[in-house]
């Protein structure tokens, strides 16, 4: 038809998604959250070259020394080296994150998407699963998996996986249940695209972002709950250097040997204010009302 | 009523009806039905523009996305070529899904924000396996943006980079992306600011022209819907009031309400001295419509017999039909 294509305005999109990430990280307090979180995230690579001791090796001679420049952070009841303990506990922490919060969020997504996409029968059945699950407090209901499956550190961290689990699917099926109805999605129906090819296609990931901003806000406290399951045995096992079992070690000797219990207590603080910093961070950048301004 | 005697029209709504149920909270108890839709009945002939306007609240784009299977009917039958695609079985809709085609009233609602253009174009190819290779689509997916006056080199961009104006461009593009023959067009110009109206209007037209395409063309601006149609119907609170050719149809209504939509339609002129008809009140309730004739609560010349039945589609002149009871007044 017309001779003159019209133009779109010259801007590019994915330079303008990072430029809008730019400005948001210059934001003191996610910037700070962000380089705790790298900080965590190098630590647990460098942890080998990092620490000063292996933090195994006990030291009998030794234990219960407050913090000096030997031990920076102290000794254990069996003389082991705090600061290498919690260097090579952000290694389980990291694990937990992964494999905890990564199961809610694939388990939790894929069920929140079909419960909110198919509606229906399965609809109630899976919301109803979620909501006895919700019914229960969190610690508690990962204890109860846990006793089923048996303490370990990879059931702890499945346990509080499946704990996180509704969250997630209660999340997603919101979103999906509002991009479902979007324009572009009865589109694709009358063009005769699929469901299944519809509900990947369309509407995931046009619902996708909040669960993305959920996980980070969760990592934090996937750290926590796991540090507790082994801070009550359920978890990570001796001699393994998990936070939480560290400061159970520290409980014993707090009024005497109070560095065992504070660091690994410490740095199970800083790696949730960090993930929360970002998190918060995230939310308030993919925030419709935020967007609605720009 | 038929259309045309001659040849069978490509579109025939008969006595449709959708009623939403209206439910209290989560249970699934009935409480009332909202009747968006009742007793519906056109034609559309190959190659025409029908014209389907009616106020906010009046059901048009109910009947448009019933036409097209997205909701399914109560009641009534939808011909498409004849054939009833009310009882379609899933093979038998995708292919009726080629051959009838919607645009979206809001060219920002109406794209998937994630898929650049090139994607939003391709996927109906893919679907119905109209492209044999990659590089095949690509060449078709050019070939739309250009009809619809987009330049090519844009493909890579998602909908955000766009204006208003060229995105509802792009879900035209998308619309033949199947080569449809029957288009339902909800509204597809009234998101658009005024001056874009009429670019995308004549972009239509010049697509029905050239591509021979067959057009229901919802809207509530009857200035704009008389533009584009042949014929209109019009529609108010899930019903029609009159059906006639476009120019006839604006020029002398026939039915009261469409008198007070015409007067409604502001004209350039300052010094026109023409009477405006001011509906007063809403839309009634369409859980609850009113007797006989559902347009008398707000019609001026409402008689006591308007409440007590509700008056059949007749025809008073050659391919003019109207459903009102009082001959004397227009």
């Amino acid at each position: 038809m017309s001779v003159v294509a019209l133009a779109p305005a010259p801007r590019s999109g994915g330079a303008s998604w990072a430029k809008g990430l730019g400005r948001l990280m210059r934001r003191p307090t996610a910037r700070l959250g962000l380089a705790i979180v790298v900080a965590f995230l190098a630590l647990t690579v460098l942890a080998g070259v990092l620490a000063p001791h292996s933090p195994f090796d006990q030291d009998l001679e030794n234990t219960l020394s407050p913090p000096s420049l030997a031990h920076l952070f102290g000794t254990d009841q069996y003389g082991r080296d705090i600061l290498s303990r919690v260097m090579y506990g952000s290694r389980t922490a990291l694990l937990a994150i992964l494999v905890a919060d990564g199961f809610a969020l694939v388990l939790g997504g894929a069920c929140g998407l079909v419960a909110g996409f198919y509606g229906g029968w399965l609809d109630s059945a899976i919301m109803r699963l979620a909501d006895v699950l919700l019914a229960f407090p969190y610690l508690l209901l990962a204890l109860i998996i846990v006793a089923a499956l048996g303490p370990s550190l990879l059931n702890s961290m499945i346990a509080i996986g499946i704990v996180y689990t509704p969250q997630y699917a209660r999340l997603l099926r919101g979103q999906v249940l509002a991009v479902r109805e979007t324009d572009y999605v009865l589109a694709a129906r009358a063009l005769g695209v699929g469901r299944p090819r519809i509900m990947l296609r369309h509407v995931l990931p046009n619902s996708f972002t909040p669960i993305l901003v959920m996980a980070t806000l969760q990592a934090g406290s996937v750290v926590v709950e796991t540090a507790g399951l082994s801070f009550l045995g359920l978890g990570a096992q001796p001699p393994s250097p998990d936070w939480g079992a560290v400061l159970a070690d520290g409980q014993t000797y707090f009024l005497s040997a109070w560095w065992i219990a504070t660091f690994p207590g410490l740095a199970i603080f800083l790696v949730v204010l960090g993930f929360n910093l970002v998190g918060d961070a995230l939310r308030d950048h993919f925030d419709p009302h935020r967007r609605m301004v720009k | 009523m038929t259309a045309s005697a001659a040849a069978q029209p490509l579109l025939e709504v008969r006595n449709l009806r959708k009623w939403f149920d209206v439910r209290l909270g989560g249970l699934s108890l009935s409480t009332g039905h909202v009747r968006a839709v009742e007793d519906v009945s056109f034609a559309v002939a190959a190659g025409e523009v029908l014209g389907l306007v009616g106020e906010s609240g009046s059901g048009k784009t109910t009947v448009g996305r019933v036409i097209l299977r997205l909701i399914e009917p109560t009641g009534g039958q939808i011909l498409f070529k004849g054939k009833d695609i009310r009882p379609l079985g899933e093979r038998a809709l995708k292919a009726f899904r080629r051959q009838a085609q919607p645009i979206f009233q809001d060219p920002f609602a109406s794209l998937n924000p994630r898929m650049h253009v090139e994607e939003i174009l391709a996927e109906p190819l893919v679907v119905h396996r109209l492209a044999r290779s990659r590089a095949e689509r690509r060449e078709r997916v050019a070939e739309l943006l250009r009809m619809v006056g987009l330049a090519p080199e844009h493909m890579q961009r998602y909908p955000h980079e766009f204006s208003g104006g060229q995105r509802q461009r792009i879900g035209i593009a998308r619309a033949l992306a199947v080569k449809p023959e029957l288009i339902v067009a909800d509204e597809p110009v009234s998101a658009l600011d005024v001056s874009i109206q009429a670019q995308v209007v004549n972009l239509l037209r010049e697509l029905r022209k050239r591509l021979g395409l067959t057009l229901l063309f919802i809207a509530h601006d009857l200035a704009v819907v008389e533009y584009i149609s042949d014929r209109i119907v019009v529609m108010y609170l899930g019903r029609v009031m009159e059906v006639g050719p476009a120019r006839a149809l604006c020029r002398a209504p026939k039915h009261p309400y469409t008198e007070a939509l015409l007067s409604a339609v502001p004209v350039p002129d300052p010094d026109r001295k023409g009477k405006r008809i001011v509906l007063q009140g809403d839309i009634p309730s369409p859980i609850n419509p009113p007797s006989g004739c559902v347009f008398r609560t707000r019609c001026q010349y409402a008689i006591a017999d308007c409440a007590k039945t509700v008056p059949a589609l007749r025809e008073v002149e050659p391919g003019r039909f109207k459903a009102c009871i009082r001959d004397d007044v227009l």
